[in-house]
């Protein structure tokens, strides 16, 4: 709708620090304007006190915050032209859904806030209730006024912290959804913070893993499912199988490592020039059952060129999801591998098979051997059905 | 459905189960309303006939329906019954005023140091209000450092120009009346702002700050709304009692002060006029009733949350 004039919300070397942590520890971003960023990681790990630091609730203790060519680093929250939806929602319970949405408008003077009011109602669906309060609706409903209330005022970012927390599955599914569309309407430069890998994923065009205060990577989602550069963040969105390897040669596009004896391969630009040791990950869905050994399941893959990479191992978990089923195949060395094969008739297996498993090189991805391999995998095995 | 079956003439074989009905609570209720039958109801039922009858303590009363005595009491005390809501206004309003700040920085800011300064608020109630008022007698006497400090800093003069004070002393005086009464009633204002704005979502603050609203703003518009509770129930708590003082209208003032209790104590107790006491102390209950209830419906509309 209405374009401004402002830009891009930047961060030049925020650290916010406490009397016994750092919260966040020299971060530098850029956040384009317009676009639907997602601060990604777990409770603790600095996104919450990032995003109150952008809203001006607190102060970092070095660093400067830029909206476009203007630092805003020393001006008071009122002052910034920066809105925030709250995790609880904080709709004012003595007021009327249409006074919270006013609220921002009235106190910035803006002559019509009546009818700019009535219209962010609208479109987030809630003109017939202007005249509630706020401890009459449901917390969906709650969590769009507070959407409205701050959209109103077209601010140059908008925040949003943990705005689908307190919603249940479905509700936070359907409100994804919408929140993606109204963005996309209103134009607004929308700064999501989560711990949800998924919502982020679902909703941002660009998603920022932290972890300790630190930025982790900041990728698009398709790029940090894909090409994850820390255990971290390979643990942290999806699960991600990590293989110990050492580089045997490079030839042409292609290198060969070793894994426990057995030779697998990885195109060579996804290693550094002096990379000798390294994590080889490979994403449960990447890998294929190719039946027991050597059987007709082998040859369906055998399609790709030969070029597959090959383990075998035995089946000690199989748990039928439905979409697909989920198989843990122990490796002859005692590591356990996942593999989510999905249920359109590749082959399957029962516990105690012996089977062999495929996978594309380019499906690989490489990480620094000296990152701990488990790295941000907590919690993430409950919901690994959902990916 | 299952009422009926219960109270109808039909006879199952298997008879539906009666659902029980529990006394407990309502045997509960029994020794406070018995308490305050024999204590309030009784006692207010004599007081009224006391209020219509007419004679002495030697010759003893008649009941002869004389509503004369409350024309006559009111004629002669309206005067100190201005005085005493105008003192206990007054007051109620320093307290509001003193106690707001404490509560709130108490309820929000003291943290860890919230229930050490719970109990200092408290801390006055282990000694006898008489006490507390009689220490006033001391802390104020004309030789005392704080009348030395305001004559010094000619905040005594400050008290004349106002009709505070009569001479150069603070003590005996309407200052020294409504002082006392603002110290003895703050913990009753202080109380209930703690109660309210201990409740208040700090994140409410946050979001106004957030919507543009400045500190000013956020304290008449967020703040301030969210706390009526608090203000109505301290305000009444501090005002009520407040205007049927008769102690620190006693020890802090002198003769131009006399407050409505103090006339209704003497009354009973020195001239032994009970028919006056009695009615003067049914319209002093008529007024703060009538007052309480236009207060509360003025504050009502805000719809409190």
């Amino acid at each position: 709708m209405t374009e401004k004039t402002s830009g891009d919300l930047k961060l030049t070397g925020v650290t916010k620090r406490y009397e016994t942590f750092t919260a966040v520890d020299n971060l530098d971003l850029v956040i384009p304007r317009g676009s639907f960023f997602a601060l990604l990681g777990p409770s603790g790990c600095g996104k919450t006190t990032t995003l109150r630091m952008v809203a001006g609730l607190d102060q970092p203790t070095i660093g400067q915050i830029w909206i476009g060519d203007q630092d805003i680093t020393d001006t008071r929250a009122y002052q910034r032209n920066v809105n925030t939806v709250f995790q609880n929602y904080a709709l004012f319970p003595h007021l009327s859904i249409l006074e919270n949405v006013t609220f921002g408008l009235r106190r910035r003077k803006v002559s019509d806030y009546r009818a700019q009011a009535l219209e962010a109602l609208e479109l987030v669906q809630l003109a017939h209730i202007a005249k509630k309060k706020p401890r009459q609706l449901s917390g969906g409903m709650q969590q769009r006024v507070a959407l409205a209330r701050a959209i109103v005022n077209r601010p140059d970012v908008l925040l949003l912290d943990e705005p689908l927390g307190a919603l249940d599955l479905k509700l936070r599914r359907q409100m994804q959804i919408e929140l993606k569309q109204i963005q996309s309407e209103v134009g607004l430069t929308f700064v999501h913070v989560t711990h949800d890998q998924e919502e982020a994923m679902t909703m941002a065009d660009t998603i920022a893993v932290m972890n300790g205060g630190r930025l982790e990577q900041v990728a698009d989602p398709a790029t940090l499912y894909e090409r994850p550069t820390s255990t971290f963040v390979a643990n942290f969105l999806g699960q991600s199988n990590l293989l110990k390897a050492t580089v045997k040669s490079r030839a042409g596009a292609t290198a060969q490592l070793d894994v426990h004896g057995v030779s697998l391969r990885l195109p060579v630009d996804r290693l550094k020039e002096t990379t000798t040791e390294l994590w080889l990950g490979v994403r449960p869905e990447k890998l294929r059952l190719v039946g027991p050994t050597n059987g007709d399941g082998a040859d369906q893959s055998a399609n790709h060129h030969g070029e597959q990479n090959r383990l075998s191992g035995v089946v000690v978990d199989a748990s039928f999801t439905g979409l697909a089923t989920n198989y843990l195949v122990k490796l002859p060395w005692g590591q356990e591998l996942m593999v989510v094969q999905q249920n359109d008739g590749a082959p399957s297996a029962v516990r105690g098979t012996q089977v062999h498993l495929g996978w594309a090189p380019e499906h690989g991805f490489a990480l620094n051997a000296a990152q701990d391999a488990h790295a941000g995998a907590q919690d993430q095995a409950d919901d690994s059905g959902a990916i | 459905m299952v009422g009926q079956l219960v109270e109808g003439p039909v006879v199952t074989v298997q008879p539906p189960r009666r659902p029980r009905r529990n006394y407990v609570p309502y045997l509960l209720l029994l020794p406070g309303l018995a308490w305050l039958l024999v204590f309030f109801v009784v006692p207010m039922l004599s007081l009224a006939s006391q209020s219509l009858q007419t004679g002495s303590v030697e010759s003893g009363y008649v009941q002869t329906w004389n509503f004369q005595t409350y024309v006559d009491a009111l004629s002669r005390y309206w005067p100190h019954f201005a005085r005493s809501l105008l003192f206990a206004g007054t007051a109620t309003v320093f307290t509001l005023i003193l106690a707001y700040p404490l509560a709130y920085f108490m309820a929000q800011k003291a943290g860890r140091w919230k229930n050490i300064l719970l109990v200092l608020v408290i801390a006055p109630f282990f000694t006898s209000f008489l006490i507390r008022t009689l220490a006033w007698q001391t802390i104020l006497s004309d030789n005392g450092l704080v009348t030395g400090l305001a004559r010094s800093t000619h905040f005594t003069d400050l008290l004349q120009l106002m009709n505070l004070t009569s001479n150069d002393s603070l003590l005996n005086s309407r200052f020294a009346v409504i002082a006392g009464l603002t110290y003895n009633f703050l913990p009753f204002m202080i109380l209930p702002l703690y109660a309210s704005l201990e409740r208040l979502d700090h994140s409410l603050i946050e979001a106004a700050g957030d919507l543009y609203a400045t500190p000013i703003q956020t304290f008449w518009k967020v703040t301030w709304p969210l706390s009526l509770p608090g203000v109505v129930g301290g305000t009444l708590l501090t005002f009520i009692p407040a205007a049927g003082d008769f102690i620190n209208s006693r020890l802090l003032g002198n003769t131009q002060t006399v407050m409505i209790g103090q006339v209704i104590d003497s009354q009973f107790l020195q001239v032994q006029d009970y028919a006056v006491a009695a009615a003067l102390s049914f319209v002093l209950m008529a007024v703060i009733v009538v007052i309480v209830a236009l207060y509360v419906r003025r504050a009502g509309t805000e719809e409190l949350v």
